[in-house]
């Protein structure tokens, strides 16, 4: 892998999250950091679901079903040993591939809505066996207690800004390298025609599987610091739809078709929700996605990215 | 036959529910040879090249390919053995320009490196007639080129076998001209061909060899002016 413009943007933007959030550059209100937060965790999930849905045009209804997993893995490994942080990460990012794994072998048949259908079924499955399960809380929820502060970060907050500032920078430069690979390409013959891949000699199977894998690690990673970031978390909240609507709603806003896409909607549409959540309230929010949805579904098709291709002129 | 025997289908059956598509069908392609497959709508032709293909597996009976038993074989998998294929309707891939689509096809059967696949590519296309099209979208294409991109798309595979699925129904008569000369040259690199076809004046000229199907069974073969004045292929086309 060379290095380039991207590359340096992204560790530019890391060491500006590690300035802000350890030394204090910015006399920043500490709410924006809670508000960051949100958008930046879009930012890794709209770009996990565009892996599937935007590169392979496999439609994932089941985005909270995997964000919620996540999330449970963190509940079970803090009751089990009072994990820390950075092993929860890794290890919901693990349970949530193999989860991705096995949708993908029991959902290899199905195309089009009947694929959306069954992983929207999925989501509701493992919310029931969760919302069953006594040792992560049932339908009651779990508590985690997370420390006030942390060193260097200063407010726990602002440290789980950085965590999932860096977890969005690790997403967005696997979607780029993916969305530049071999893979990549498949993945777009797929989307295409799978007949005509298959018979291009694209193995049309395994590409499947490794998007649905690497899709559900990246979702998996989204989930994980949500307990410590609410400090609780019930069946109801952690499988919230809103994730799945807005993690299908970014890219589709942003363009579905390239690693941009999502970064843009998610970085837009997250931080209008953000900001109508204050300002108007937090009921708004899903009115502002579906308005904005319709509007890009009939006026702007291929997204932002579309209509910055055509203004160019140099659109195909 | 020509040469070594490089395909061989023996004894092919396969049902939809209770309709038999193909009834047992048997046929050889030698190496190098132009086979023409042919017969009415419906009587099983392109059902015989999506088991060829790997797009259908059959119920009973085996395909052999260069000696290679091809049954359970996933069609990426025959692809990469020497097999291709091109679609009666063709299946561009919409979203990529025609060098693209052949660049899926060069990387991923014929193991060319990203370097590689615009030089090979290109080297296809010229022999094509697509080379002034290279950078266009291939969704926008018109139908004789869109039929032309199936065929370089095939090519960019390497077949040692291409499987022609009519792919020249409803040309104009140079258009037609235009393709079988594609594949007659492609022939003449030593590529193997069945030619899937309704356009009588296109197969008769083309083939070698030809096998009738009709309502699932092979009803006749033999050369072109053999097949012509067999009593069962006139009862097939034409009634009693």
């Amino acid at each position: 892998m060379r290095l380039d413009a991207f590359h340096v943007t992204a560790v530019v933007i890391a060491l500006l999250g590690a300035a802000i959030t350890i030394f204090d550059l910015l006399p920043i209100n500490k709410f924006y950091f809670f508000a960051g937060y949100v958008v930046l965790q879009y930012v890794v999930l709209a770009t996990a679901w565009n892996i599937m849905g935007g590169y392979m045009g496999y439609v994932n209804f089941g985005t909270a079903g995997f964000f919620a997993v996540g999330a449970y893995t963190s509940v079970v490994l803090y009751n089990l040993m009072k994990a820390p942080l950075l092993l929860m990460i890794p290890v919901a990012g693990v349970v949530c591939a193999l989860l991705g794994l096995g949708m993908g072998y029991l959902t290899l048949r199905l195309r089009g809505v009947f694929f959306a259908i069954a992983t929207l079924a999925m989501a509701i499955v493992l919310e029931t066996l969760v919302v069953n399960w006594d040792y992560v809380g049932g339908a009651t929820g779990a508590y985690i207690l997370r420390a006030r502060e942390i060193a260097p970060f200063g407010d726990y907050v602002e440290f789980l800004f950085f965590v999932m500032l860096l977890l969005a920078i690790f997403a967005v430069a696997v979607a780029r390298w993916i969305g530049r690979s071999k893979t990549g390409r498949g993945f777009a013959a797929i989307r295409d025609d799978e007949v005509a891949a298959e018979c291009a000699g694209v193995p049309t199977l395994r590409l499947k599987l490794i998007a649905t894998t690497v899709s559900g690690f990246l979702m998996g990673v989204a989930g994980a610091p949500f307990v410590l970031y609410v400090g609780f978390v019930e069946p109801s909240s952690a499988f919230n739809l809103v994730y799945a609507v807005n993690s299908i709603a970014m890219p589709m806003i942003g363009g579905a078709t390239t690693w941009v896409g999502p970064l843009i909607g998610a970085l837009l549409l997250g931080s209008v929700q953000q900001i109508a959540t204050v300002t108007i309230s937090s009921e708004l929010n899903l009115l502002i996605v579906g308005v904005l949805l319709v509007f890009f579904v009939i006026a702007a098709p291929e997204g932002i990215v579309g209509l910055v291709r055509k203004w160019r002129g140099g659109g195909r | 036959m020509t040469g070594d025997r490089l395909l061989a289908v023996r004894s092919v059956t396969k049902r939809f529910g209770g309709f038999v598509a193909l009834d047992e069908v048997s046929l050889d392609v030698a190496a190098g040879e132009r086979f023409g497959l042919i017969g009415p709508n419906g009587s099983g032709k392109t059902t015989l090249i999506n088991c060829i293909s790997g797009t259908l597996a059959n119920d009973s009976g085996e395909i052999v390919f260069k000696g290679t038993v091809l049954d359970g074989r996933k069609p990426h998998d025959r692809t990469r053995l020497g097999i291709s294929r091109s679609f009666q309707i063709p299946k561009p891939f919409r979203s990529m320009t025609v060098l693209e689509n052949l660049g899926i096809a060069l990387e991923y059967a014929s193991g060319a490196g990203p370097r590689e696949v615009e030089d090979r590519g290109m080297t296809i296309l010229e022999t094509i007639g697509l080379a002034d099209r290279a950078t266009e979208n291939s969704g926008k294409l018109t139908q004789i080129d869109m039929r032309k991109l199936e065929l370089a798309r095939a090519m960019a595979t390497e077949p040692e076998l291409l499987i022609s699925d009519e792919a020249m129904a409803g040309l104009s008569s140079t258009e037609v001209d235009d393709i079988l000369e594609i594949l007659f040259r492609m022939n003449e690199r030593g590529i193997t061909i069945i030619m899937i076809e309704h356009i009588m004046r296109a197969v008769m000229r083309f083939s070698e060899r030809i096998v009738v199907l009709d309502a699932g069974r092979k009803i006749a073969e033999g050369k072109p002016d053999e097949i012509v004045h067999d009593p069962e292929v006139e009862r097939a086309y034409l009634g009693e």
